[in-house]
Parts: C-alpha cells; sequence; structure tokens
C-alpha cells in the first residue's frame, strides 16, 4: 500500500537507485531488516538463476558447458587466424581474415546474447492471483495428497488447446508456456533448454540462438574449407599432407574441431530453420503436439500458414518485454507481492550485492514448504515440463534425451516429423549425440565470467539438495 | 470532495475490500488480448459499457505493440544485421506501445476509476497474465 505498488515500471531508462521512503508501519519484519537501502527484485527471485551487474545480466543457475562453447569458438577462431590467415593472405585474397573476423564476432556477440538475456520468463503469481484461481478450480480431495492435475481447455484459432497448471508458479501456464525444472521458472514459447548456451531457449531469445547458430554453422563451414585449402596448398608439389601438418600444427587441430562439429551444427540450424517455418517449438515437435498424431484435423494453430510470414513472425517479430523487471525496487513493507514468492523473505546480512543475491537466492528458495512440494519428483534430468501430473497426462521424453540440443535433434529426428534433408546426417548425429550428451547436473565449476562465480558455484553444489 | 478520492488519499487510508483478476484471452493465439467479460463483483461500482471499453482500448494498444507489420519487420531486419546490439541502445516499438499504456491507464485510474474506489494495475506489474482491479471499501 506504498506509492511503489503503483510505480509505472520503465525496463528502458533506469535511473540512480532512490531510497524508498520511510516506512509509515513499523512491524517486524521492517525492524529486522536493513531499513537504509532498497532490494531490488532480482535479489529475491525465486527461480534458479544467476544474476550480476546489479541484475542487468543474468544466467541459469547451471551454466551448463557455456565455458566450453566459448572456449571452442575462440581458440579455434584463434588457430585460425594465427596458422592460417597468413598463409592464406599471400597466396589467395586478404579477405579471409576479414569474412572470418565479421563471423567470429558476430557468432561471439550471438551467443552471449542468447545466455545472458532473459529467455522471457514468466513472474509467478500473486498470493491473491492464486487464491482466486484455486476458488475457480472444484477441490476434488482433501489436502493431504496430491491433487490431480488441473487442466483448462481453450480455444485457440478453433483448435481446443489444453492449458496445464503449473504448482511451482501457481498459475495457469499460457498456451506454449513450459516450465523448466532446471531454471525452475515458466518460460513463454518455450523451446528447449540449452546447456551449451547455459540458458533456456524461449520468446525473447530464440532468435538470438538462431543467428547464433545459422552464424556458428558459416563460421565452421568457412573455417573448415579455409583449413583444408590451406593444407592442400601446402601439400602442393608431392610434398604431403604430413609435411603440411607438420608447418602448421595448429591446423591440425582446427580441422579436427570443425570436422566434428560442423555436422551436428548444420544439422542443428536446418531443424531449426524448419521449426521456424512452420513456427514450432522443439518442444512441441518432439512431443509430436500438432503432427495428428493425437487426433484427426490436428494442426499447429500458432502457424500463419505461410512459410514466410512464419520466418518473420519469429524472427522479425516485435521484441516483447522481460517481465520479471530485475531491476525494479522491493516495496519497503515487503509485501507480498514481490516477485510472486509469497514468502517471507529472511533476514540479509550486509554484503555486496551479488554475494547477497546469491544468499537470497539460496534462503529464499529453501525456505518454502509451498514451493518445494510443488514438484517432489522432480529431477535434473527430466525434461522440460515440471512433472507435476500423471505420467499420461505429461508425456515426458525419455530423461536421456532430454538435455542436449544433440540428443534433442536426435529424437526428433527418430519421430516422423524430420525432414528430408537431415536422412544422411542422422547415423552420425546419432553417434555424435551420444558424446555430446552432458548430464545437466554436471556442475562445470564456472570460469570467471564474475568475480563471484567461485562462491556461486559452491553454492549451487549445496543448493541443489534443498529442492 | 466526499465523493472523489485521490489515488494516494485510497491507497493510504482505504481497506481493500477484494480483488477482481481480469484473464487473459487465447482465442486468437498467444497474442496479449484480455477478456471483455464483466465480472460481477464490479456490477454495483461501475458502468459496464465503461469497463468494457478500457478493457478493449486496452486490447488495441496491446495488438497494435504486437503487430507484425512493415516497421515491425524493419526493425527486426535492421537489429539482425547488428547483432542485435541496437537493443541496447534503441527503445524498442514494444517498449513505446508499453509507456502508452501505462498513460493511459494512470489516465483512467484518475478519471474514472479513483472516484469509484477502484484501481487498475497496469498488467506489466503481473507479468502480462491478469489485469487486477482492486475494489477499496466504500466509505461513502
Amino acid at each position: 500500500m506504498t506509492s511503489c505498488e503503483y510505480q509505472q515500471i520503465d525496463p528502458q531508462a533506469l535511473p540512480t537507485p532512490t531510497p524508498a521512503p520511510p516506512p509509515h508501519h513499523g512491524n517486524d519484519r521492517d525492524k529486522r531488516e536493513e531499513p537504509k537501502r532498497p532490494r531490488r527484485k532480482w535479489q529475491v527471485f525465486p527461480g534458479k538463476n544467476r544474476f550480476y551487474c546489479d541484475g542487468r545480466i543474468m544466467v541459469a543457475r547451471q551454466s551448463g558447458v557455456l565455458p566450453l562453447t566459448l572456449g571452442l569458438i575462440v581458440i579455434t577462431s584463434g588457430l585460425f587466424f594465427i596458422f592460417d590467415c597468413p598463409f592464406l593472405v599471400k597466396h589467395l585474397t586478404s579477405c579471409i581474415p576479414v569474412i572470418g573476423g565479421g563471423l567470429f564476432v558476430f557468432v561471439v556477440i550471438t551467443l552471449l546474447q542468447t545466455s545472458l538475456t532473459d529467455p522471457g520468463i514468466l513472474p509467478r503469481a500473486t498470493p491473491d492471483e492464486a487464491a482466486d484461481i484455486e476458488k475457480q478450480i472444484d477441490n476434488t480431495g482433501n489436502a493431504s495428497y496430491r491433487p490431480p492435475p488441473r487442466t483448462k481447455e481453450v480455444l485457440i484459432n478453433q483448435q481446443v488447446v489444453k492449458l496445464k497448471y503449473c504448482f511451482s508458479c501457481k498459475m495457469f501456464r499460457p498456451p506454449r508456456t513450459s516450465h523448466c525444472s532446471l531454471c525452475d521458472n515458466c518460460v513463454e514459447r518455450f523451446d528447449h533448454h540449452c546447456p551449451w548456451v547455459g540458458n533456456c531457449v524461449g520468446k525473447r531469445n530464440y532468435r538470438f540462438f538462431y543467428t547464433f547458430i545459422v552464424s556458428l554453422s558459416f563460421l565452421t563451414a568457412f573455417i573448415f574449407g579455409c583449413v583444408t585449402t590451406h593444407l592442400a596448398l601446402r601439400a602442393q608439389g608431392g610434398k604431403g599432407l604430413v609435411f603440411a601438418l607438420q608447418e602448421s600444427p595448429g591446423s591440425a587441430v582446427e580441422l579436427v574441431i570443425c570436422f566434428f562439429s560442423v555436422w551436428s551444427i548444420l544439422g542443428l540450424s536446418g531443424f531449426h530453420t524448419y521449426l521456424v517455418a512452420s513456427n514450432l517449438t522443439t518442444n512441441e515437435d518432439i512431443k509430436g503436439s500438432w503432427s495428428g498424431k493425437s487426433g484427426e484435423g490436428v494442426t499447429n494453430p500458432y502457424s500463419h500458414k505461410n512459410i514466410f510470414i512464419n520466418c518473420c513472425s519469429v524472427l522479425c517479430g516485435p521484441m516483447p518485454p522481460s517481465l520479471i523487471d530485475r531491476r525494479g525496487f522491493l516495496p519497503t513493507d515487503e509485501s507480498v507481492q514481490t516477485a510472486g514468492a509469497g514468502i517471507e523473505l529472511p533476514p540479509l546480512a550486509a554484503k555486496s550485492e551479488i554475494n547477497v543475491g546469491t544468499k537470497g537466492l539460496m534462503e529464499s528458495a529453501a525456505l518454502p514448504p509451498l514451493l518445494s512440494t510443488s514438484c517432489p519428483q522432480m529431477k535434473p534430468q527430466t525434461a522440460y515440463t515440471c512433472p507435476d501430473s500423471s505420467p499420461a497426462v505429461n508425456s515426458d521424453p525419455s530423461p536421456q534425451l532430454s538435455t542436449s540440443c544433440g540428443a534433442r535433434h536426435t529424437a526428433s529426428s527418430q519421430g516422423d516429423a524430420s525432414p528430408p534433408r537431415h536422412a544422411k546426417t542422422r547415423s552420425k548425429k546419432r553417434k555424435l549425440a551420444a558424446l555430446h550428451i552432458p548430464n545437466p547436473s554436471f556442475d562445470v565449476p564456472v570460469s570467471p565470467t564474475s568475480p563471484d562465480a567461485g562462491p556461486s558455484s559452491k553454492a549451487s553444489g549445496s543448493f541443489t539438495p534443498l529442492r | 470532495m466526499a465523493e472523489t478520492h485521490s489515488l494516494q488519499d485510497m491507497r493510504q487510508q482505504a481497506a481493500v475490500a477484494a480483488k477482481v483478476f481480469i484473464q487473459r484471452d487465447y482465442t486468437k493465439g498467444t497474442v496479449c488480448q484480455f477478456q471483455t467479460k464483466f465480472p460481477s463483483e464490479l456490477e454495483t461500482r461501475i458502468d459496464k459499457q465503461q469497463f468494457e471499453e478500457t478493457v478493449q482500448t486496452l486490447n488495441n494498444l496491446y495488438a497494435e505493440a504486437e503487430k507484425l507489420g512493415s516497421q515491425s519487420y524493419i526493425e527486426g531486419c535492421l537489429a539482425c544485421l547488428t547483432a542485435y546490439t541496437i537493443f541496447l541502445c534503441m527503445e524498442t516499438h514494444y517498449e513505446k506501445v508499453l509507456k502508452k499504456i501505462a498513460k493511459y491507464i494512470q489516465e483512467q485510474n484518475d478519471k474514472i476509476y479513483a472516484p469509484r474506489g477502484l484501481l487498475l494495475t497496469d498488467p506489466i506489474e503481473r507479468g502480462l497474465r491478469v489485469i487486477e482491479v482492486t475494489i477499496f471499501e466504500d466509505r461513502s
């Protein structure tokens, strides 16, 4: 009931933090916590995300193999510029490093944007909203056992779509929204959780992700082509490949990396191009939601029935805003209208903001039995949707297939929906996918993207059992 | 004077009697639209037509924000060419319309809803899930 409640959120213009108005009512909570420094919403965010730069940057709790991805790209490109470019500039053209440089910059920027952007997280329902929804649902039994799965049917473009109730976020998920168990957030237009970029891919960052994999395919193919040309030119005149490799050892490393990655990345780009053209998500494609398996006349209600319009709407459509307002200030009375957490917020000791943020996330997640009972069977290996319903309703793919991009591609190529161009690379990809499947609970020590990587990776180690 | 409450007065002094939530309308897909059905709790407070007009205007504004037209395509293509770095410097069309929406809601609250002891909350503060209408106790 303070003026902060009605504060218009301006996500673009971020004013210097003004101190919150002094509390009018001195209740216990106000006395316990520091009245001086107003806290931002990211510090009490209920999902499993980490925030840096005072909430400007966010990543998933487990950054997966993002450092590996970044490392591979940087190392391969570095070797390319050091070993191959001088030779090729001398013998061919100086456009080569220019093109390579441009592609490299493009790839790194889009990768960082995919990893560090809010994928389209839906803030959790406020307690008032949750209570209102509860009133509208029939309670069939007592509270001692998990209530049956709640669904609501809506008609979208003459197609019946079932909306599921999310027990973690306490709301009916909008269409195409899914709850990511790794990040513990509902994400709009959920595609998949990508361990290679260490983040979910959803409505807001799908275009970054797509641009990333397409430009990475070009970069990998370009480097592969250049290295092959380089070695071929060196081996001319009867000198042989071994001689060429001895002269340029870096090229051998590049050749190996590029050879193994170009197929899977090209395949992934092709698969996502198909998804974009049909306005599907990986999640829908794997579950076969619109492929007609579940009945006659089931078509994708979101498709514009035109490939060009589908592509434009997915890739060039208006950029939706972030709904979680992570840099907004909490109301001083710590009312339950904070990021939908609906819990008693613990007092936090005065430390640097980033440390406070990570600890705050841990503590706020540790507290509520409400939140932790919502997904009791939730394991890191399970699929994107929170297993809050009986197996008949919730069609999870098998756990091994649920985590990596490569595996997801394999799963889809095993299904009916794969386009013909993938046929020849299918067997190669299955072998590669087997190599590529990382264990999602594999806690890769995060390379210092921020000074607090150390404590936060330790925190994540102790954090997991609490859920 | 007794009948017209200012927004600040109301929030500080009046007690919240109830909250009504206008849910999203998904019949046209995932575009942001709200149901225009008039909730029964507001029957005693406000005109049905007035309320429906407010919600319809909001729906139109959101439709404008998410419209797939030449302007959004140009913005999207330009963004793609610059590796989306222009999003860091430029305000997107959607954000501009959100500001318009915020202003509209404030206006509606000041002119129409606050005098009747009601308060509309901007849907962006609820993750674009609901329009929250707070009903304050009728002190008159």
